[in-house]
């Protein structure tokens, strides 16, 4: 059995929203953006696990609070059975080196008046870990690792003198130079173009296996999550609605929402003709979520008055095949 | 009758202080009445500079230095600007922008942004009729005619697409461009915006270009296809055949970097290396360093558009051209 590397308990972030001094004094009730709402779920060692959702759904948001980028309004985040959350600056900063992100956007995650040098040693020099010769050897490695090989030819230079899959190579050299156990990948090739989005994901499955480190991996494409993940969660206004292994969840989705992503999703086959989209209306506000079941405004199963008062739980229906809807219970 | 639209080898360069960029290098297409075409090629190919040369609203230093763009048998390029305005541009040939969240200016009620389109086109209107006739292209769209009255922060990503799309019809256009109109929205309102533009092609008998880096939106939406690499239509065709049969090494990666959502997991297929810098493009095909088929011949000669069985689908590459 492999161990679980991460464990997620009730996590929650409600944003609050900063309004002008006279409507403070005029109304008594504070508003939150409910980005992410009691979330539960668990990493194990090695695995890619999917975070899936349209924009809002609270998927950024989860994966910055798993690194402690943001602090959760309440919850636990577990690292091998110790709470990130109630830890210290101090305590925390060893653990920072096993805890690392790759970021969405290559144009704007590396610093452009710094070399690739530069970018690459910064977490040695800051973790202290390395020094002199030792910090340039372990650079050159970790080029290599990222396939910029040579990498002399790539210490000096600047991230202008990238492209755009290089340069999300040398953000994924970063998140490995202190080798972590957990990545947080937050849509790390929706910036980059078809033809090597496949290159830096399978540079990730590779790490993955040869560096024995777990990934949570933010999108908003089942396709991709689908052939890269073992897990996947769907996420619909800070709630989970579905979590399973990667296979189940494609060929036998349970939530109604995770049906009409599947549905939405376009077919690269031209003779096969999708069915006509069930869903209307956008994803509601999150400040406001719907009451009950979150999803019940857009459902196209609703089943009543249940749907509307009760907020379904996740409940485990098949062998870990995890659904939040009335439907199942 | 003759095509509604063809493009017979077109060349746009942009001039810039090192050189010239050879955006589009030679492209030639047709288009008839009611078909839907899929343009389709990664960042930085010429896709956006073939609809902007169509259109002739380049940017300064762009320009177009060889070939023809007939439409309903005139040749636009002959054209002069006021010519384009008054009787080609939103009337025969309309543009629905890319990124719809960003098209409409944020200081003037959609309506009026609407009823602008049209008395720009066509001065004879009134506003008052202008913006009745807004009313019903929002009905046609599928949005709330009460709603004409709206900023654009008001709407969401996916009811701005649509009034984008509403703008586009207003002044009845036989040909729709559409570059990338679905990119930056969620999957669920990207399904419901296609199907809103199939729905329309149908009742409308609009043609349709659909521009678009991704091939499963093409795959669902159009008839035929032309894949560009480069500032070259590497392959073009029936859709249906050219992703039966893909021939170009380029569009068989291509369709191969697009995982079905529906297949059994299997590892991603990229492209090696990365394309190529137009302004000193690889000699001979300009997809041979990335090939992996290359061969002597594809860094000398560069390979000329072959038909392959039909008229209906070409290919540029000397594999082909050797069979």
């Amino acid at each position: 059995m492999t161990e679980t590397i991460l464990k997620v308990e009730k996590l929650k972030k409600w944003f609050p929203i900063t309004r002008g001094l006279l409507r403070s004094l005029f109304s008594r009730r504070e508003l939150y953006v409910r980005a992410v709402d009691e979330i539960d779920f668990e990493i194990k060692e090695r695995e890619i696990f999917g975070l899936v959702g349209e924009s809002g759904s609270g998927k950024t948001t989860t994966g910055r609070m798993l690194v402690r980028l943001i602090e959760p309004t309440s919850g636990k985040i577990l690292y091998r059975g110790k709470d990130i959350v109630s830890m210290s600056d101090e305590e925390f900063k060893p653990l920072r080196k096993k805890l690392q992100m790759i970021f969405q956007d290559p144009y704007e995650s590396l610093n452009p008046k710094m070399t690739v040098f530069d970018i690459l040693a910064e977490p040695l020099r800051v973790q202290n870990v390395a020094h002199g010769d030792e910090i340039y050897e372990r650079v050159c490695k970790i080029l290599e690792d990222v396939e910029l090989t040579p990498p002399q030819e790539f210490l000096q230079r600047y991230p202008h003198e990238l492209s755009g899959g290089q340069r999300q190579r040398v953000a994924t050299g970063r998140a490995l130079i202190l080798n972590p156990e957990f990545i947080v990948a937050d849509e790390p090739v929706s910036m980059l173009d078809v033809s090597i989005r496949a290159e830096v994901l399978n540079l990730m499955l590779q790490l993955s296996e040869t560096h024995g480190i777990a990934f949570l991996y933010i999108t908003h494409d089942l396709a991709l999550a689908r052939h890269l993940c073992d897990t996947i969660a769907v996420m619909y206004l800070g709630k989970i609605m579905e979590l399973a292994s990667a296979d189940s969840l494609i060929k036998e989705p349970l939530h109604p929402y995770t049906k009409a992503l599947l549905a939405a999703v376009p077919v690269p086959d031209p003779t096969s003709k999708r069915a006509e989209v069930t869903i209307k209306g956008e994803i509601p506000s999150p400040v406001n979520p719907p009451s009950g079941c979150r999803f019940h405004t857009r459902c196209p199963q609703f089943i009543g008055e249940i749907c509307k008062k009760e907020t379904p739980s996740l409940v485990e229906i098949g062998s870990h095949h995890y659904v939040a809807c009335h439907l199942y219970r | 009758m003759p095509t509604l639209l063809d493009v017979k080898n077109l060349k746009t360069y942009y001039t810039t202080l090192r050189g010239y960029v050879k955006a589009v290098d030679g492209v030639s297409f047709a288009i008839e009445k009611g078909e839907a075409m899929g343009l389709v090629g990664e960042s930085g190919c010429g896709k956006t500079t073939v609809i902007l040369s169509i259109l002739k609203i380049l940017p300064p230093e762009g320009r177009i230095l060889d070939g023809n763009v007939f439409f309903k048998g005139v040749d636009l390029v002959k054209l002069s600007e006021k010519e384009m305005r008054d009787k080609i541009r939103w009337k025969g040939i309309s543009l629905v922008f890319q990124g719809a969240m960003n098209a409409l200016n944020p200081v003037y009620k959609v309506g009026d942004q609407i009823a602008e389109a049209i008395r720009t086109h066509e001065p004879n209107v009134s506003k008052k009729e202008a913006l009745e006739r807004g009313r019903k292209l929002f009905e046609l769209v599928g949005l709330d005619p009460d709603r004409i009255n709206s900023y654009p922060h008001e709407f969401s990503g996916g009811m701005k697409q649509r009034a984008v799309i509403a703008m586009a019809l207003a002044c009845n256009p036989d040909l729709l461009i559409a570059d990338e109109p679905a990119t930056a929205l969620d999957v669920i309102i990207q399904a419901q915006v296609l199907q809103l533009i199939k729905q329309l092609r149908k009742t409308l008998h609009l043609s349709m270009i659909l521009i678009t880096h991704d091939l499963s939106i093409v795959a669902e939406s159009c008839d035929k296809l032309a894949v560009m690499y480069a500032g070259k239509i590497v392959e073009y065709g029936d859709l249906a055949t050219i992703f039966k049969e893909p021939l170009h090494p380029y569009t068989q990666a291509l369709i191969k970097a697009f995982p079905d959502v529906r297949a059994e997991r299997s590892p991603l297929v990229s492209i090696p290396g990365s394309p190529p810098d137009l302004l000193f493009p690889p000699s001979g095909c300009r997809f041979n360093p990335r090939c992996p088929y290359s061969m002597d011949i594809c860094s000398k000669k560069e390979p000329v558009p072959i038909e392959v069985k039909s008229k209906m689908h070409q290919v540029a590459c000397h594999l082909i051209g050797k069979r």
